[in-house]
């Protein structure tokens, strides 16, 4: 079984350290998002329903943004570990975020993260604290895992971003004899297509977290 | 000899904990550029950091300096949504800590920009470095990449409002190269040293949304005049930008009819001092 990871983010100061343990086959979310509910201070995670993640990246920018907020002390909702679930919002709505991208009573692939703002938060009391709380088989937190669970459709609804990166779409355009120019790309093989597509996919939500809806 | 370079300012936390620290690329009037990496070091990006100026009201400071940030990414996510070739936004802060400023990282350009691209050919040509017929079906070829990047701008809606070649930037092949090859069989030498790669627009801190013919023809004016007073050699190729430009998007042939009004009024402007 895989262990709780412990990650450095760039640029954060190095006794803030990220914590991160992916769980499948969650059994007990209800239990869980009550506790969140009822603001357990024991339950001080950010808890995330891995569905609608798209990668590692695109976790750990809404964790760089809510880190960086929480040091500025300038924090809009609970605690930092609230923040990083709004940030992976694509508004200024929090009550939204949460909804949409936190745990819900049939979450089954769940993130969660937490960091050590106190030293006395060490990875492993979290380690303990999660393998107590959670029932579920937890799996390394990488890309491949993510993709095998995500539903990238769900993702794209949610950011409003139907078509982005996709065959035909913008970005690409077709010619006049019907052939599909790619954006200055050289036509390659149906994976290369996928990346090219997941990383269109990415950048266009980075995008739009940094923004939260700034207009 | 240089004169002293100008004070930086520090750059604000988190960036004091950055380490290595960001490497200094630019320093402009109102920016300064970075490069750096996002969240591990294997993801290189640009930092754009937009220091308070002291000298201002700090209340209107504040202010601008969260106007241009959120104005800058707003107009860099839009484009990378619709199809056109810029950085993406990976992160930014518009609200600085009040004394400092804000920031924006981007995704790396791995390239250089299209002014130093033209000036370093220059000089390897005058020093009789360079085969010239390569060279310049290079640069028509360059041309036709960069009518085609602002075509496609414009036709999203979207003005530059500073297109110098300092501010285009010509990117890597987008197919991997092996021994001077690309992979689609693509003979680097055929087009000009270091003129082939994939045209990125940047620097969108005066850009904004609009729809008129006048402004997207200003943009061409704008690009015109940084042909014609940095590269005199590279003029004429600039018909190629607009032939292609023509072709790119259905409005873009009274927005070149417009340009001949702008030039008009800029000849005019000129002759009054
Ligand atoms: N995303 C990037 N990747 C690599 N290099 C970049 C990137 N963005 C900018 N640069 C380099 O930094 C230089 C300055 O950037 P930019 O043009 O955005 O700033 P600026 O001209 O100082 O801004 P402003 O005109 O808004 O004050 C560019 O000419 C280019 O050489
Ligand atoms: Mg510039």
């Amino acid at each position: 079984m895989a262990a709780l990871q412990t990650l450095h983010l760039a640029h954060l100061p190095p006794d803030l350290a990220v914590h991160v343990a992916l769980y499948t086959d969650v059994r007990n979310a209800s239990f869980l998002r009550d506790q969140l509910l009822q603001g357990n201070p024991d339950f001080e995670y950010a808890l995330v329903d891995a569905s609608v993640i798209l990668s590692t990246t695109h976790a750990l920018a809404a964790v760089f943004r809510a880190a960086n907020d929480h040091l500025k002390g300038r924090l809009k909702s609970r605690n930092v570990h609230s923040e990083i679930v709004f940030s992976l919002g694509a508004n200024n709505n929090i009550a939204q975020s949460l909804r949409t991208f936190g745990i819900t009573p049939t979450t089954t692939n769940l993130l969660a993260i937490k960091l050590s703002t106190d030293p006395s938060i060490t990875s492993s009391t979290i380690s303990e604290h999660l393998s107590a709380s959670i029932q579920g088989i937890q799996v390394e937190f990488n890309d491949a895992k993510l993709a095998g669970l995500n539903n990238i459709a769900k993702i794209r609804k949610l950011y409003k971003l139907g078509g982005v990166g996709e065959e035909g779409s913008k970005g690409k355009r077709r010619r006049k004899d019907g052939t599909v120019e790619s954006s200055g790309l050289v036509d390659g093989t149906a994976a290369k297509d996928a990346e090219r597509e997941r990383r269109e996919l990415e950048v266009a939500i980075l995008g739009l977290m940094a923004l939260r809806g700034a207009v | 000899m240089d004169g002293p370079s100008p004070p930086q300012p520090p750059l604000p936390a988190p960036f004091t904990h950055t380490h290595p620290a960001p490497t200094l690329l630019t320093q402009g009037a109102e920016a300064l550029l970075y490069c750096t990496y996002f969240l591990t070091p294997s993801h290189p990006c640009a930092l754009k950091y937009r220091p308070s100026k002291p000298y201002r009201n700090p209340i209107l400071d504040k202010r601008l300096t969260r106007h241009r940030i959120l104005s800058e990414a707003r107009t860099l996510v839009k484009c990378r949504r619709e199809g056109v070739s810029v950085p993406g936004v990976l992160a930014l802060d518009a609200e600085g800590d009040g004394v400092s400023g804000g920031w924006m990282m981007m995704e790396w350009v791995e390239g250089k920009t299209v002014r130093e691209v033209l000036v370093a050919g220059a000089k390897r040509r005058k020093e009789g470095r360079d085969d010239e017929d390569g060279w310049e079906e290079g640069v028509t070829a360059l041309m036709g990449k960069i009518g085609r990047a602002v075509g496609r701008m414009h036709e999203v809606g979207v003005v530059h409002g500073d297109l110098t070649t300092s501010n285009i930037m010509l990117g890597p092949l987008a197919a991997p190269q092996q021994n001077g090859v690309t992979t689609n069989g693509e003979h680097m030498e055929q087009v000009g040293e270091g003129l082939g790669g994939e045209i990125v627009l940047i620097d969108f801190g005066l850009a904004g949304q609009s729809l008129q013919d006048e402004d997207k023809a200003v943009d061409l004016y704008v690009l015109e005049r940084a042909f014609g007073s940095t590269h005199p050699e590279a003029e004429e190729g600039f018909q190629e930008v607009l032939k292609v430009y023509e072709e790119s998007y259905k409005g873009a042939k009274v927005v070149l009819k417009r340009l001949e009004d702008v030039r008009m009024r800029g000849r005019k402007r000129s002759l009054l001092g």
